[in-house]
């Protein structure tokens, strides 16, 4: 029994990990607080950040818990923190498209679990794992161009949010 | 089922629970973590299907989103910011002006 888990630790593990994020997910609905749904998204970024780590890219892994952690959620916290309002959306949840919203939800589920089973998927067998060497060389010589238009985006961005706060000084005094 | 499956299921039931987070959610900032929660999923769907094909462009498109990830962060939250200051509350119901 141990020695048939311990070889298949990788799937175990994977099947654990997937699960708690999911559940991680899924507490991001039903939490009251916005800081405690922070916390779920945080751990459910984590978890995913594992599952990259188990099935061998760990490079993602790593940028998932550095981009994604480290930087857009403790900005989310930052804003959650400063953002303390006690209105109606911390009494009441959900708002009226609660019914349609879950009707809509669980059909899209089902509509993209069943083109899984039988449409998109190709049968496995063909797993290829690519490292670091690999992705970096594709990414320097095809990609370069895109990663510097980010930048360019990047900078829009800045700029923006520098607008949006000028504009209201402006109307504020 | 097979790993690969089990992956995208994952992706797909993380993508789903984010929309409709984003659907059924009142507050503007869980609005927000709820769309993050959709690009996670998308994220991990590519990287399932990079790992598949053995591709390295899946994972720079995921390297990508992660830029413009952050780019929305950035300016979502001084918009919800401003939004805040201007009607006092994070209801997303109370900033329905343009529906006339």
């Amino acid at each position: 029994m141990i020695e048939h888990l311990l070889q298949n630790l990788d799937a175990f593990l994977l099947v654990i990990v997937g699960v708690a994020a999911l559940v991680a997910a899924a507490l991001m609905l039903v939490l009251r607080q916005p800081m405690q749904v922070a916390m779920a998204l945080i751990s459910a970024m984590v978890l995913l950040g594992g599952i990259y780590g188990l099935i061998g890219v760990h490079f993602i892994a790593a940028f998932q818990v550095l981009i994604y952690v480290g930087a857009v959620m403790v900005f989310m916290v930052y804003a959650i923190m400063l953002l303390d309002v006690r209105d109606r959306s911390f009494t009441l949840r959900f708002s009226t498209l609660l019914v349609p919203g879950i009707i809509g939800g669980v059909l899209l589920l089902a509509v993209l679990a069943y083109a899984l089973w039988h449409g998109l998927y190709a049968p496995a067998g063909t797993t290829v794992s690519f490292g670091l060497q690999q992705f970096s060389i594709a990414f320097l010589n095809e990609y370069w161009l895109h990663f510097e238009l980010t930048s360019v985006l990047l900078v829009a961005a800045v700029v923006a949010a520098l607008a949006v706060i000028k504009v209201t000084r402006k109307k504020h005094g | 089922m097979d790993k690969t499956q089990l992956l995208l299921l994952l992706a797909v039931a993380l993508f789903a629970l984010g929309l409709l987070g984003v659907i059924v959610r009142r507050n503007l900032l869980v609005m927000l973590m709820c769309m993050e929660l959709m690009l996670n999923g998308v994220n991990l769907s590519l990287v399932t299907f990079a790992q598949q094909t053995g591709t390295a462009a899946g994972a720079v498109l995921v390297f990508l989103i992660f830029v413009v990830a952050a780019a929305e962060i950035a300016i979502a939250i001084p918009i919800v910011l401003v939004l805040v200051r201007r009607k006092g509350t994070l209801e997303a119901d109370a900033f329905a002006d343009l529906k006339g």
